[in-house]
C-alpha cells in the first residue's frame, strides 16, 4: 500500500515525508527525518520526554500521527538554540545541573519554554504544575524548577 | 538497557505493521460513508490520546483510520439557544480557552483541565473520553450532571441523546455501528446557577480518578434550590447519575443536612470495583465527600450569579 505523502514545516523548514498510518510523529522525527533530540520514554503519553509543539501548542509527539502533521509547523529541541548560541532556558539548566541522565531534558525545555512564552512571569508552583507532564526520574525537579524560574527572570530582563 | 528496550518495542510494532488506510474527510456524510464502506475494522481518530496507544498496544488492529478534525461541526465552538453546543473533537484546551463557556460552565471545564497533562489537553477531546467509555472519565460526570446532550450521525441519519445514554460499561458504548457522536449541547442556565465537578486521586496531576463527583444545582431568588443533577464517576461500570442524592438538595437551603442526606444518597448508590487504586469500601465513603464539597462548589458559585 501506498505510504502517506506529508508536507509540513519543521522548525521553520519545509519538509516532506512518506509515513506509514501507524507512525506517530515521534516515530516520523526520529526515524525519518533523522531529528532524535526528542527522545522517546514512555510511548503511551505519560512522560512528556517526546513533547514537541504543533502549531504553537505543547503536545506528545507518541500520540499524534505522523500523517496528522500535514500543514502544521511542528518545533522540536533541535530548533531552540540560534545556531550556536543556547536557548536562555538551555544555559540556565546547564548552569544549575537541571539534569543528570538527560532523557527528560529536551522535553523539559520545550515544555518551559511553551510555560514561558504562557506566562513570562510564573510563580514557583506555576512552573512545577506546567511541568507536571514531563517526568524526571534522576534530579528531584527542584534544579529543574529553579532553572526555569531563573531563565524567567533574565528573560524577562529583571 | 533503557534504549535496548525501546528498540526490541519499535521492532515489534514494525513487524505487525499491515496496511492501515487514514482518510481525513472534510464532511459528515464523507465520514459515515467512509464507516459505512468499511468492512472490516474501522476506527475514529480524533485527539488520538486513547486511539493511538491502543493501536501501538496491539489492543486494537484498525484496517481504517477516519480522522474527523476536518469536519467543521467537529471543532465548533458556539452559543446555541442560550447555552452552548461545542464540536465533540474540539481539544480540551481549545474548551478550556474559550471564555463564554468557562464562565457559565466552570464544573464542566474544571472536569476537563483534570485530564491527564497539559499535552494531553492539547490534543485529547471530550468526545473521545465519552466513546473511550472509562467508567473513571472525567469530563462524562460533569457533562451528565450539566444536562448535556449529544447529536449523533450515523447510517440510518441523524438522533440526539442524553450523554448519561451513551457509557454502558467499560470501554462500551451504546453507539450503533458507524454512528458519530459530532457534538455536545451544554443548556441555557437559569440565573442562580452553579457546578462543580472534583475527584479524589492521590496525586494532583496526571492520575486517574478514584472517585469523581459532579454537582450542578439551581437557586430560587431565596436561594432554595430547585434543580439539581448529581452524578458520580468511578464507582460502578459507568458514570452513575443519582437521582436520590438530588433529591435529598431540591427544596433545601443545600444547608448541614441536606448535605448530609445528599452524601448518604451518593454513597448508597455506589457499586464499586475493589482495585489498588482504590477499596471498594473507601471508594463509597469517599463519593459521599466528594459529592458534598462538588455541592457546596457549586452552591459558592449559584449564589455569585
Amino acid at each position: 500500500m501506498a505510504k502517506n505523502r506529508v508536507s509540513a514545516t519543521v522548525n521553520g523548514d519545509a519538509v516532506e515525508f512518506l509515513c506509514e498510518t501507524q507512525q506517530t510523529l515521534l516515530d516520523v522525527l526520529r526515524d525519518e527525518l533523522r531529528l532524535t533530540g526528542t527522545k522517546e520514554g514512555c510511548g503511551t503519553g505519560d512522560c512528556g520526554a517526546c513533547s514537541v509543539t504543533v502549531d504553537g501548542r505543547l503536545m506528545c509527539s507518541c500520540l499524534m500521527l505522523g500523517v496528522e502533521a500535514q500543514g502544521k509547523s511542528i518545533k522540536t529541541i533541535e530548533g531552540m538554540a540560534n545556531g550556536e548560541a543556547l536557548h536562555p532556558l538551555q544555559r540556565k539548566f546547564l548552569e544549575h545541573a537541571a539534569l543528570q541522565c538527560g532523557v527528560c531534558t529536551p522535553g523539559m525545555l520545550i515544555a518551559a519554554r511553551s510555560l514561558l512564552e504562557r506566562n513570562p512571569d510564573p510563580t514557583e508552583q506555576e512552573v512545577r504544575y506546567g511541568l507536571a507532564g514531563n517526568l524526571c526520574r534522576c534530579t528531584g525537579y527542584h534544579k529543574i524548577v529553579e532553572a526555569v524560574l531563573d531563565a524567567a527572570r533574565e528573560m524577562r530582563g529583571a | 538497557m533503557y534504549f535496548l528496550i525501546t528498540l526490541l518495542g519499535s521492532m515489534e510494532i514494525g513487524e505487525k505493521m499491515s496496511e492501515m488506510r487514514y482518510e481525513a474527510p472534510k464532511t459528515l456524510d464523507a465520514a459515515v460513508a467512509l464507516l459505512a464502506g468499511a468492512n472490516g475494522r474501522a476506527r475514529i481518530l480524533a485527539g488520538g490520546t486513547d486511539v493511538v496507544i491502543q493501536m501501538r498496544s496491539g489492543r486494537i488492529e484498525p484496517e481504517l483510520l477516519v480522522d474527523l478534525k476536518g469536519i467543521p461541526e467537529m471543532m465548533a465552538i458556539a452559543a446555541e439557544n442560550g447555552g452552548f453546543r461545542f464540536g465533540a473533537a474540539v481539544s480540551g484546551l481549545d474548551l478550556i480557552e474559550h471564555k463564554a463557556l468557562a464562565n457559565a460552565w466552570p464544573g464542566v471545564i474544571d472536569s476537563v483541565n483534570l485530564i491527564g497533562s497539559l499535552q494531553v489537553r492539547a490534543r485529547a477531546s471530550v468526545g473521545g473520553n465519552l466513546c473511550n467509555a472509562s467508567p473513571a472519565a472525567d469530563s462524562v460526570p460533569a457533562l451528565i450532571a450539566a444536562g448535556a446532550r449529544v447529536s449523533i450521525v450515523g447510517p440510518k441519519g441523524k438522533r440526539d441523546a442524553p450523554v448519561e445514554e451513551i457509557p454502558t460499561g467499560p470501554g462500551k458504548t451504546s453507539l450503533a455501528k458507524g454512528e458519530i457522536v459530532v457534538s455536545f449541547l451544554l443548556p441555557k442556565r437559569p440565573a442562580h446557577s452553579g457546578d462543580a465537578y472534583l475527584r479524589f486521586t492521590p496525586r494532583t496531576e496526571m492520575d486517574i480518578a478514584v472517585v469523581g463527583a459532579g454537582v450542578n444545582l439551581t437557586l430560587d431568588g431565596g436561594g432554595i434550590c430547585r434543580e439539581a443533577r448529581v452524578c458520580l464517576g468511578a464507582v460502578a461500570d459507568r458514570a452513575l447519575l443519582v437521582p436520590e442524592a438530588a433529591a435529598a438538595l431540591i427544596g433545601s437551603k443545600v444547608d448541614a443536612p441536606a448535605l448530609d442526606r445528599m452524601a448518604a444518597a451518593a454513597s448508597a448508590a455506589c457499586r464499586p470495583i475493589d482495585d489498588k487504586r482504590g477499596t471498594r469500601e473507601f471508594r463509597i465513603k469517599v463519593a459521599g465527600v466528594m459529592a458534598r464539597r462538588a455541592a457546596e462548589l457549586a452552591l459558592t458559585r449559584a449564589r455569585g450569579n
